[in-house]
């Protein structure tokens, strides 16, 4: 389905036309942040002064300058940019990218006003000569004949330009996720959202966004060192407030158990539909074994033990439930699990000594379980270290983040590994893959229990920092969430994982007007991915292939990445 | 080398193999016949581990294997070229080629094999890099043969190795069999294309509905009647 209405050669016949529009939307979109959108200073930040721009309104003003630099750097740069380098950038495609960011953003901004003021009157001319000029960048833009590929991706850089990249990405990702957080609004939030995708496209457009990521595929190392310092230093930026630490912890848990079932779904190609019976289980024999009053067994192993034994019994449970159901195929065990986690549910609510042993308390399940004491240190309380006051949350945040370390280590070294051929060649053909002595159903087995193992051992910091498990956590609609954010971060990637899963838990944080349409907007969303992008938001080179089997150029594509991979090795 | 005593098949209630025994000398290529549903690709998925028999035995180089699963059969050295040749289209042919390997502990003569494979079919070597799936039917059996010989076989069975391919092209997968029975190669082929089996095998055996009609020398079948009757169209 082509999006794009206009013809190859509509566009080569007014491409001059297109592009004195584009440029005049380009210039309306800088000049209007600075005439007044709104009628009255309530609705979002305050965008009601003439020649006073709000953070919001230098947002489009942004955008706006990102267009106007597309459309005129080959012109200006023709000189710098000539022979070889003529097709590093692909500027129309950026400006394309560019105007559809900025309409995107000033139709939040215009609709967000309405919504918080009460309609359209409320909007004054600065935000419709925003839209109109929105409106004429896309027409503009789409009028722009469409670029080749820019070739920047397959440029060397020099290894100083490659970190020092890498340095500002990450200092601008943290100064952005904790700018976004402290921000209450949601339209701002969502347009801010808005924002950061259009500027994303933009430098996967123009080729920026392929040759930094061909470029730190030689400096992994740094790449993952300087991410973990980042989500390591989030939490200074707090300072010590511990609204914003709540939600992140919960997104850790959350990122952490979608990693584990990302093994499973991802790299073993397994349905599971039960999982978060895993996390539970874990949070369950945590909780029991926490010393906390309520607890039916008096034990109180270190948590060292705890966390071991937690994940034990999460993937014997794997076991039970994989050994009979992983020698069918396919469907049956997306059947299998799912029954699996309603019954995990149900019997954590029955055993609660009415009819058996009393292990759960039934659906009241084990509240005061303590805080985490490690070596001395006392996650419960607050800890001042550099300066700035470190709460309970930000205690568990740092926990959360060495559980995602270990599970992204566990990971990234199973997907290289001899048995991360085998889940390859069992996604691939289950039949060839057994014909070339791939022992399919040990290796099946083994992906499930291992991800079970993994999803034990979150459910086990999350019983602490929860400090009550009840059953009622653990429904069918958080293993869905979950399923949805590998789905939709990428299946078998790590950083589409993880984006999925901030996404999903992240925005019904922020998003608290929307609550009761969520399942709504997800379910949309999820129909739109499938449709657009079925590879999700991060493709793995391998899925790629898999979800556009027919496609000659991709494959193409895949093919030099490949040998360049090996080279490097 | 591999020997099959009374073996018995069925899937369901459908006998697919009555009691056929057969054996298999070392170095030598052994030829199974027959037409459609005669029983022979059941036999070799039987053989590999792939579908378990009702009664019989199988032995390989002197240990029963009729109970062993699949993939500590290709450990053992017995390797299966599968009917339908099922390569992975969406791998590259390196992939596909390593996975060949798989069965293997010994990790580091894998890149050996990999060149042997690409001395005997040059092709794969120049698309090394590109999905086996854009491959034509006879690149894709060239693939699924040295895919096989990944697991540095003792003995290794071809399941209709010129199905669809042009005359041409099963001629060069024929000498290319001969090429690894002169290295020593045990080899067990099922074929329909008579005419190219009998040449290349020792001893053939021709299969009827699940049993073994009769069986004698590959050149002694070349020139008997009822062969050349029922596989190469003479009368």
């Amino acid at each position: 389905m082509r999006l794009n209405p206009v013809t190859p050669e509509l566009q080569q016949r007014h491409r001059r036309t297109g592009w004195l529009l584009a440029l005049v939307g380009a210039v309306l979109l800088i000049g209007s942040p600075y005439l007044p959108w709104a009628w009255s200073d309530d609705a979002l930040d305050d965008m009601t002064y003439l020649f006073g721009p709000s953070p919001t309104q230098f947002l489009g003003l942004a955008l706006g300058a990102v267009l106007l630099v597309c459309l005129l750097a080959p012109r200006l740069l023709a000189r710098v940019l000539a022979g070889r380098r003529a097709r590093w950038f692909a500027f129309a495609d950026g400006a394309k990218a560019a105007a559809l960011g900025a309409l995107v953003f000033v139709a939040v901004v215009v609709v967000g006003i309405a919504v918080e003021l009460g309609g359209l009157v409320n909007v004054r001319y600065g935000g419709w000569i925003a839209l109109v000029a929105a409106l004429l960048a896309v027409a503009g833009t789409m009028l722009l004949p469409r670029d080749r590929p820019a070739t920047l991706g397959g440029v060397r850089s020099p290894g100083w330009l490659v970190i020092s990249t890498i340095a500002v990405v990450m200092l601008v990702t943290l100064l952005l996720v904790a700018y976004a957080l402290d921000e209450d609004d949601p339209v701002i939030f969502v347009a801010l959202l808005a924002f950061v995708a259009g500027v994303v496209a933009v430098l996967l457009k123009l080729g920026v966004g392929p040759w930094f990521s061909s470029q730190t595929a030689r400096h992994r190392g740094v790449l993952v060192a300087s991410a973990f310092l980042v989500a390591f230093a989030f939490p200074f930026t707090q300072d010590g407030s511990e609204a914003n630490m709540s939600i992140a912890t919960q997104v850790l848990i959350f990122a952490a158990t979608a990693l584990g079932l990302n093994i499973v779904v991802g790299l073993a190609g397994l349905l599971d539909l039960g999982y978060i019976a895993f996390l539970g289980a874990g949070a369950f024999v945590a909780a029991i074994l926490s010393g906390s009053a309520f607890s039916a067994v008096g034990w109180n192993p270190p948590f060292i033990v705890t966390v071991l034994i937690s994940g034990v019994v999460a993937s014997l449970l794997g076991l039970i439930i994989g050994s009979p159901t992983l020698r069918v195929s396919g469907d049956y065990l997306a059947i299998v699990t799912l029954a699996f986690g309603e019954i995990f549910r149900l019997v954590m609510i029955n055993l609660d000594g009415s009819d058996g042993p009393d292990l759960t308390n039934g659906s009241n399940g084990i509240p005061g379980v303590p805080d985490l004491d490690l070596l001395g240190f006392d996650f419960g309380e607050p800890h001042v270290l550099l300066g700035v006051e470190i709460g309970r949350f930000a205690n568990y945040y740092f926990l959360l983040l060495l559980v995602i370390a270990l599970i992204m280590v566990v990971f990234a070294n199973l997907n290289r590994s001899r048995i991360g051929r085998g889940w390859v060649a069992i996604r691939e053909d289950e039949k060839a893959a057994e014909a070339m002595g791939v022992n399919v159903f040990g290796l099946k087995l083994f992906a499930f229990a291992g991800g079970a193992f993994l999803a034990g051992v979150a459910g086990a910091v999350r019983a602490h920092h929860d400090i009550s498990v009840t059953p009622d956590q653990y429904i069918f609609l958080e293993s869905a969430f979950l399923l949805a954010a590998v789905v939709l971060g990428g299946m078998g990637t790590i950083v589409g994982v993880l984006l999925g899963a901030v996404l999903l838990r992240l925005m019904p944080e922020k998003l608290r007007f929307v609550d009761e349409y969520r399942l709504l907007i997800f379910g949309a969303l999820l129909v739109l991915m499938m449709r657009f992008r079925p590879e999700g938001l991060v493709a793995s080179r391998r899925r790629q292939l898999e979800f556009h089997e027919d496609d000659e150029e991709l494959a193409d594509k895949v093919d030099p990445t490949v040998t360049r991979a090996e080279g490097a090795r | 080398m591999l020997e099959v005593k009374d073996l018995v098949v069925s899937y369901g209630r459908v006998r697919a193999v009555k009691r056929i025994s057969f054996t298999v000398p070392e170095g030598s290529v052994v030829s199974l016949l027959g037409t459609n549903g005669a029983g022979k690709t059941t036999t070799l998925r039987t053989i590999s581990g792939l579908h378990r028999p009702e009664s019989g035995e199988i032995w390989f180089d002197g240990r029963r294997i009729d109970s062993v699963p699949a993939h500590r059969i290709v450990q053992r050295g017995l390797a299966h070229s599968p009917e339908g040749r099922r390569i992975f289209p969406r791998l590259t042919v390196r992939d596909n080629l390593m996975l060949g390997a798989f069965a293997r502990t010994d990790r580091g003569s894998a890149s050996a094999d990999l060149q042997r494979a690409y001395d005997l079919f040059p092709i794969l070597h120049e698309r090394r890099n590109q999905p086996a799936g854009t491959f034509s039917g006879g690149e894709q059996q060239m693939l699924a043969i040295g895919r096989a010989l990944m697991s540095r076989p003792r003995m290794l069975m071809l399941d209709e190795p010129s199905m669809g391919l042009s005359p041409l092209m099963t001629k060069r997968i024929m000498s290319t069999i001969a090429e690894l029975k002169s290295e020593g190669v045990t080899i067990l082929l099922v074929e329909q294309n008579a005419q190219a089996a009998l040449t290349l095998a020792d001893h053939g055996y021709v299969l009827e509905v699940g049993s073994i009609a009769f069986d004698d020398t590959g050149a002694n079948l070349l020139s008997d009647d009822r062969v050349r009757r029922a596989y190469l169209g003479e009368d």
